[in-house]
């Protein structure tokens, strides 16, 4: 039979009956559905945290320490791993060496200190920051209260929350902090000027005669004056712009040591604040060179970590990268994935014995009509093809049915999710996620279910004696 | 009139079919039903023949590995030159679809299809084009007088007129041979003659042979030029019928 009229007098044989082929579609079709609400949902969960932490900058940063830093964290490793001998100093020649080092994207020096920032002459204490420009695609500074800093060296600030609330003099019981608008605090702070008082490390010879605090960007680069053999440490004031306030926490892996004022990263290196390192390292006779206590190393892809890592090692520095936690993270979605998706597949495999069913009941019904077609000259591939086809129909049917169905299932489940997130003041999220490919493999596989699930039922059909089922009735 | 060729065939001098030793034994439980028992038969091209007697004795299960629905426990069956006992499966289906047309007592049409569909249904087995179909279709139901019921389904029509649309389907592939098991059974007489008149229309116009089984002697003298008597699966008696009846006889009881 040809393919046109066979698919023809199959849809039409399924018309016939068709309370119970519906019925039996719309099995494979709450099967179809369940499992693509289910992949769909893992997909969309993963997508979720891979793009949260992918913005958070964790997935591709490498973080460098020098080997003779006294790190709580890696003092044991280093004693056992690293001699003395191989350890170098973490400064700027070490940061051009590491940011010419394959698929490194940038390399810059972690630049944090403890200092007073003065608010309407009130002065306030805490640590202060410097962030790269490659940081404004950051989750904690998109779409924010206000706007990034314009330029890599303007003297401008982004608080978070907690120090604008500190500013503001709301101090909100603890726990509570969340509830705050961050919109709230944005509208009087925004535009506002902060006075910060600083330490400056000035090399002795050539800034001996400037006494007055700077108001102005200093111009002199850290590098060139690195090979100063001495420095005194000069008490400062910068004026500050307020151009944003960031309801997350972007340092908060930092745990103690986060900082809540951020600083454009070139502004703060120029600013040439001192550094606890800077203490350490005269102390330890180290002096000649202001080292940087951390580098981080942003990467181009979040595969090349592992090799830029073992590249730095090579170099004499300590790495930390968050990649073994990204991988247990993969991980478990994979595993979830598939757990979901044996989930889903089990109503499928419900809807398949149904189909076995109906067909099977169709053969009964339908066994004098076998008989007639083969009779009339149907050879038994003309029957099993007929009914593979009305199989196929109700697959194919029931998967297209299926994923708009579980799509449907999803927009629902998704809207519920975020009016219950707003509810809470959070911001809407995309848990739910259907990508073309799981539409067509949805499909293809409630079709290959549907045409397994005819074998027996096709088969049994062309195996009828048509002399038997003529004989009777 | 493509099917007038069958005439030419009628000519030549091979059997339309011949039957050797032919046997069909079923188990049934304990004992071995012989269905068909040693038949031998020569039926040529042309031919009207009744296959004659009471029920059991053979006469269907003989009509049906003639037509390739059974096969048989032994013996051959040699229906245009091929021994159907030799065929695949495959090949018998050709063969009921090419060669041979079925009628039946019960009519046999499919009940979820139109008339127009239940015709065109051994075209499709055929894979006869579209376009071709619908008008072989048409021709088909008009030659039996059914042109106006095309899109009725078999049980909004009579008993008559379900039989008529059986004989266009059996006819609509232009077999060689109309096999017709018991074809007025189920209807009274005036229809029975009615559905006789078409299948002797079939036999002398179109030259088919026709091979049909029926309990009923009157009938068979009436329209078969040859009577071959079944008991028990053996044939007992074959008498050729030189007069039979031309014209229907109207009202007469069978």
């Amino acid at each position: 039979m040809k393919t046109y009229d066979l698919s023809e007098l199959a849809l039409r044989n399924l018309r016939e009956s068709s309370l119970r082929n519906s019925l039996t579609t719309i099995g494979i079709s709450v099967g179809v559905a369940s499992l693509v609400a289910m992949l769909s949902l893992g997909i969309g969960l993963q997508k979720l945290a891979t793009r949260h932490l992918a913005k958070s900058g964790l997935f591709d940063t490498v973080v460098v320490t020098s080997r003779r830093e006294l790190r709580g964290f890696s003092r044991d490793d280093e004693r056992s791993t690293a001699s003395a001998a191989e350890s170098r100093t973490l400064d700027e020649p070490a940061r051009q060496e590491i940011e010419h080092l394959p698929d490194v994207l940038e390399a810059y020096p972690d630049i944090r200190f403890i200092t007073e920032l003065s608010y309407r002459d009130k002065p306030h204490l805490t640590m202060v920051s410097g962030i790269p420009d490659s940081a404004r695609s950051n989750d904690a500074f998109t779409g924010i209260p206000g706007s990034f800093f314009s330029s890599a060296t303007a003297p401008e600030v982004i608080l978070q929350k907690s120090f604008a609330m500190e500013l503001l003099g709301k101090t909100p019981p603890p726990g509570q902090e969340d509830d705050v608008p961050v919109n709230d605090l944005a509208k009087p702070l925004l535009g506002q000027e902060l006075t910060m008082r600083y330490a400056q490390r000035v090399s002795t010879p050539s800034s001996a005669g400037e006494d007055a605090p700077a108001k102005s960007s200093p111009s002199t680069d850290p590098a060139q004056s690195s090979s100063d053999a001495a420095y005194s440490v000069i008490s400062r004031e910068q004026e500050l712009k307020i151009v944003g306030i960031s309801d997350l926490d972007p340092d908060s892996m930092r745990g103690a040591a986060r900082a809540r004022v951020f600083l454009p990263l070139k502004l703060a290196q120029d600013l040439r604040v001192m550094q606890p390192s800077d203490v350490r390292d005269s102390m330890r006779g180290f002096s000649k060179q202001p080292s940087y206590s951390t580098i981080s190393v942003r990467i181009k892809n979040p595969k090349q970590v592992e090799a830029v890592e073992q590249a730095i090692k090579k170099l004499g520095f300590n790495t930390f990268s968050i990649l073994d936690a990204t991988r247990s993270l993969r991980q478990f979605f994979a595993v979830l994935d598939l757990f979901l998706g044996i989930f889903g597949s089990l109503a499928l495999a419900v809807a398949s014995i149904g189909i076995v069913n109906t067909l099977v009941m169709a053969i009964l019904e339908r066994r004098r009509e076998i008989g007639i077609m083969k009779a009339i000259g149907a050879s038994d591939g003309d029957v099993k093809k007929l009914f593979f086809a009305e199989a196929g129909a109700m697959g194919l049917l029931g998967g297209v049915v299926g994923v708009a169905l579980g799509w449907a299932i999803g927009h629902i489940i998704n809207l519920g999710t975020n009016i219950y997130l707003k509810r809470q003041a959070l911001p809407p999220e995309s848990f739910w996620s259907v990508p073309w490919w799981l539409v067509g493999a949805a499909i293809v596989f409630a079709f290959i279910v549907s045409l397994v699930s005819g074998l027996y039922p096709a088969a049994r059909a062309a195996r009828l004696d048509p002399v038997q089922a003529l004989r009777y009735e | 009139m493509t099917l007038a060729s069958n005439q030419s065939n009628s000519q030549n001098g091979a059997p339309a079919i011949r039957i050797v030793d032919l046997c069909r034994h079923y188990q049934m439980g304990e004992t071995l039903i012989r269905a068909v028992d040693g038949v031998s038969l020569r039926v040529q091209p042309g031919e009207f023949v009744a296959l004659l007697g009471s029920s059991g004795s053979g006469k269907s299960s003989l009509l049906n590995l003639i037509a390739g629905l059974d096969r048989p426990t032994s013996g051959s069956v040699i229906v245009e030159d091929r021994d159907l006992a030799q065929l695949s499966r495959e090949e018998l289906a050709k063969h009921r679809l090419r060669t041979v047309g079925m009628v039946f007592q019960s009519f046999n049409l499919v009940s979820r299809m139109t008339l127009a569909e239940n015709v065109d249904l051994p075209l499709r087995f055929a894979e006869v084009d579209r376009g071709q179909r619908q008008a072989l279709t048409r021709q088909a139901l008009e030659r039996v007088g059914l042109s106006t019921r095309m899109t009725h389904r078999p049980s909004e029509l009579s008993g008559g007129e379900q039989q008529r649309a059986a004989l266009a389907r059996a006819l609509i592939n232009q077999p060689k041979l109309l096999l017709a098991d018991e074809p007025t059974g189920n209807l009274d007489s005036r229809t029975g003659t009615e559905i006789m008149n078409f299948i002797r229309e079939f036999n002398q116009s179109l030259g088919m042979t026709i091979v049909m089984v029926t309990h009923e002697r009157a009938l068979a003298e009436r329209y078969a030029r040859r009577m071959i008597f079944l008991a028990d699966g053996k044939l007992v008696d074959d008498q050729s019928n030189p007069t039979p009846v031309t014209t229907s006889l109207r009202g007469e009881r069978r």
